[in-house]
């Protein structure tokens, strides 16, 4: 029972470990699609801004400062994305696509030129890193049965960026909600005609919500490789901007669906991890490659409609054109 | 018209108004004066450019050149906030609402009183209150604008106006989408707000609005400003002819009907939208052969997906549809045109044309399979560009060009495009929706000519429209439906206001 309960704990942590980098990018990834703006671009964010992070911790050693480094990178490709959907009006898909190409590029280009290691940036010193964060009491809790290893095996002992992606979603949610320019975003990608005969400029608040979106993918790039790991590694986002795509479409757009959704996806990703090469009697090894590729299958299930219905914001992916 | 003296400047004037969307002139050098208190009409057939040119003195497009005068003073829009703080609000002819936005989320956007929603949520609540009950405007403030029917999304964007505090009011076109009892209070309203002093632009294309209501009408004819006239000192046979520049008739000339044999039949059809709501609850009815049977309606009661079944387009629920004594509910679009059923789809840039496609190509949209237009595997250009060019003739298409991508044609051309089409293939059956919506006065009078032509000749014609005097002037048979159900068959010379009760469901026992 005992060992069965701290398994679970384990696999629990390895979830939120997981989720992460899931939640900051699916965030972002809904202030651009709420805002009308699609963008498959999150994938490439991701992977530069954490390119960005290692580089400046390397480098200053402080990884606040490769946090900000990262988040002005999502920003940058983000008004990139803006200036070809938003002012251009061209294809958002193509011009996130693009994006994912640059940044899957670029980082291994400028990865070997500046530290000449196949793209790899040098290994982070601890002090360069995000680390675990030891909560109060967490020592004294622990032997307490079933408190203790959910205190301190699970809610402490994490990195400082852990807490924020939880603290983001409450957060999205209250700004999408509750201020003036949650609703503006909201309207926005749902008819651009009401925002702009409201007097208010439909190019300034997309962007605006871009920008949102940018410092999102941010975090979520500085978390791969300055918190999770300890370098920058090529290719290392791998896929994971999809998933938080596909995990934005199950949450319906919805912030709160949002933690659930990156959870369980997060939780199909740790589980699969667990489960490698376990051997289940009477049917073989567990098909691992099944379990990774849940969220995709799900998302599918989900807008063949079978879960409910995903509607998207209406003016989604359209650019917002007043004279034919 | 009189000189701006201090005691008469107008509320708003436009001098030399000019607009271009690349090839078309939409405004030429419009002048325009409307008197502070007054409700001014502008009239003109669609596409004349009306819409163009409110959108202008609102902010939402922007002039090539000309200048805009509020009480006097020359002010630069330069977008719609301008136009807010100058005191005009409008109301568009495509309701610009947030669907699934509440109708208190829709009044505060853009006005929401600081950068969190809290407090501009109660001011917005006491003032809608307050607009409410002094012009009578009911409606609940957290109802979803897409569970709203139309007249009450237009009163929405009517109160969106005035909470901004608006001292001229434009309404583009607001009476198409409101039933004739809906439309009177609409227009009490108005004389309402002209009472407190505020200045009403209302745009239309119905003579017998202007004529009611307003003190002063403007006439726009193809991007120009024709005349302006008293009301009391006008006609409608004057404004018509002004709108068209020639004299035009407003009666449909045709003999009685001479009903053969039943060619079209609905046994108790049941038809559900996407979300399983009943759209058409059991109607039954049938069709002759040379009759025009219109169905009249109020938007959204069903018509539309009445329409679609018997197309083939959406599939019924249950009950039967027969062809010539034939079941055909289950055929699709492109069997059932092969046994002589057309269809003139309602929402012709969505479902009778594709815009980006050259003249040529939409001609022969849906027929492409006919041995006539292939050579082998392949399409046969030369025939297919020789058969357009006829019907482009026939049909008086202008600009008359085969290679002209289809957007490019007014909505009158792209209506006959269709039209031209689904006749041409004689078929016995012609189900027609809103043939003349968007289109403007010479064609729909040729509009109307070719549908009674083909009646004429003996095919069976099922009418859907939302415009009462289309079906009055058409129809040889009249059927009224609300609520998804046909709750009337008013005689073909019932009066206006007999079908307008029919429409809003009174005289049966239907809550709201
Ligand atoms: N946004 C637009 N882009 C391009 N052309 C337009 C646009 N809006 C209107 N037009 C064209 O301008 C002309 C005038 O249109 P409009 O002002 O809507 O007429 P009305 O309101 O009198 O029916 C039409 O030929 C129409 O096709
Ligand atoms: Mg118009």
């Amino acid at each position: 029972m005992e060992s069965l309960f701290a398994d679970l704990i384990q696999i629990f942590a390895a979830t939120v470990r997981l989720s992460v980098p899931l939640i900051f990018t699916a965030l972002a990834g809904l202030y651009a699609e709420r805002s009308g703006i699609f963008d498959i671009g999150l994938e490439g964010k991701m992977l530069f801004s954490a390119f960005s992070a290692a580089s400046v911790a390397t480098v200053t050693g402080s990884p606040w400062l490769g946090l900000f480094a990262a988040i002005l990178t999502g920003v940058l490709l983000s008004l990139v994305h803006g200036f070809a959907s938003i002012t251009q009006r061209g294809n958002q898909i193509i011009s996130g696509v693009a994006i994912n190409f640059i940044a899957s590029g670029l980082t291994i280009l400028l990865g070997n030129a500046w530290f000449g290691q196949g793209g790899r940036t040098p290994q982070l010193a601890n002090s360069a890193r995000f680390t675990e964060i030891t909560l109060p009491f967490a020592a004294e809790i622990a032997p307490i049965p079933f408190l203790g290893p959910l205190y301190s095996g699970l809610i402490s002992g994490q990195n400082i960026l852990v807490y924020l992606a939880f603290l983001a979603v409450p957060f999205t949610w209250w700004v999408l909600y509750r201020t003036r320019f949650g609703l503006r975003v909201r309207a926005v990608g749902e008819n651009p005609g009401a925002v702009d005969t409201a007097g208010i400029s439909v190019t300034w608040l997309r962007y605006r919500a871009l920008i949102c979106c940018g410092i999102l993918a941010g975090f979520a790039g500085t978390y791969l490789s300055v918190a999770q790991s300890a370098s920058f590694i090529r290719e290392m986002s791998a896929g994971k901007g999809y998933i938080a795509l596909a995990a934005l479409v199950f949450a319906k757009w919805k912030p709160l669906n949002v933690l659930l959704t990156c959870l369980l996806f997060g939780f199909l990703d740790a589980a699969s991890i667990r489960l490698q090469g376990t051997i289940i009697p009477g049917m073989g090894e567990v098909p691992v490659q099944l379990i990774q590729a849940l969220p995709y299958i799900l998302t599918v299930v989900l807008l063949a409609g079978f879960i409910g219905k995903a509607i998207p914001p209406k003016a989604g992916g359209v650019p917002y054109v007043k004279e034919r | 018209m009189n000189a701006p003296t201090a005691a008469s400047t107008p509320a708003i004037e436009l001098v030399g108004i000019d607009k271009r969307f690349g090839p078309v002139h939409a405004n030429k050098n419009i002048n325009l004066s409307v008197a502070k208190g007054s409700i001014h009409g502008i009239i003109g057939e669609n596409g004349a450019g009306k819409s163009t040119l409110m959108s202008i003195l609102y902010g939402f497009y922007h002039a090539d050149s000309g200048q805009i005068l509020v009480d006097g003073k020359e002010i630069r829009i330069t977008d719609s906030q301008t136009a807010i703080q100058a005191g005009i609000g409008m109301v568009h002819q495509h309701f610009m609402l947030v669907e699934n936005f509440s109708v208190l989320e829709n009044v505060m956007l853009g006005v929401e009183g600081g950068p969190l929603l809290k407090r501009g949520v109660a001011a917005v609540r006491a003032e809608l209150g307050r607009i409410e009950r002094e012009y009578g405007l009911e409606v609940d403030p957290d109802a979803l604008i897409e569970d709203l029917p139309v007249g009450k999304q237009q009163r929405v964007e009517i109160l969106k106006a005035l909470y901004r505090g608006a001292e001229v009011l434009i309404l583009d076109e607001p009476t198409g989408v409101l039933t004739p009892a809906e439309a009177d209070h609409l227009f009490r309203m108005l004389a309402q707000l002209k009472a407190q002093g505020k200045t009403v632009i209302l745009i239309t294309h119905k003579l017998r609005e202007i004529m009611a209501i307003t003190d002063t009408v403007s006439v726009m004819r193809r991007g120009e400003m024709v005349a302006t006239r008293k009301t009391s000192e006008t006609t409608m046979a004057e404004l018509a002819e002004l709108m068209v520049g020639r004299r035009v008739l407003l009666r449909v000339e045709k003999d009685e009907a001479k009903p053969g044999p039943v060619i079209l039949s609905v046994e108790n059809l049941t038809v559900k939208d996407a979300r399983g709501v009943t759209m058409v609850d059991n109607v039954s009815f049938q069709v002759r052969a040379g009759e025009i049977v219109g169905i009249a309606g109020v938007a959204g009661n069903g018509q539309s997906e009445l329409l679609e079944a018997i197309a083939g387009i959406r599939k019924p629920a249950s009950g039967r549809i027969l062809l010539n004594g034939e079941p055909v509910e289950r055929l699709d679009p492109a069997k059932l045109r092969k046994k002589g059923l057309a269809h003139v789809p309602e929402d012709r840039h969505h479902m009778g044309l594709v815009l980006a496609f050259e003249e040529y190509e939409n001609a022969i949209l849906g027929y492409q399979d006919d041995p006539k237009y292939l050579k082998g595997p392949f399409l046969d250009i030369d025939a297919i560009r020789k058969d357009a060019v006829a019907r482009i003739e026939d049909y008086d298409i202008r600009p008359a060009d085969p290679r002209l991508k289809t957007a490019n044609f007014s909505g009158g051309n792209q209506q006959k495009i269709v039209l031209a089409r689904e006749i041409e293939r004689d078929p016995a059956c012609l189900l027609v929706g809103q043939p003349t919506r968007g289109v403007d006065i010479g064609a729909i009078e040729f509009i109307h000519k070719r549908l009674v032509a083909l009646r004429d000749q003996g095919k069976a014609i099922l009418l859907v429209s939302v415009e009462l005097d289309e079906i009055r002037s058409l129809s040889d048979r009249i059927l009224v439906m609300f609520a998804g159900t046909i709750v009337g068959e008013p005689a073909p010379h019932a009066g206006e206001q007999e079908i307008g009760l029919m429409m809003a469901g009174i005289g049966r026992e239907a809550a709201e």
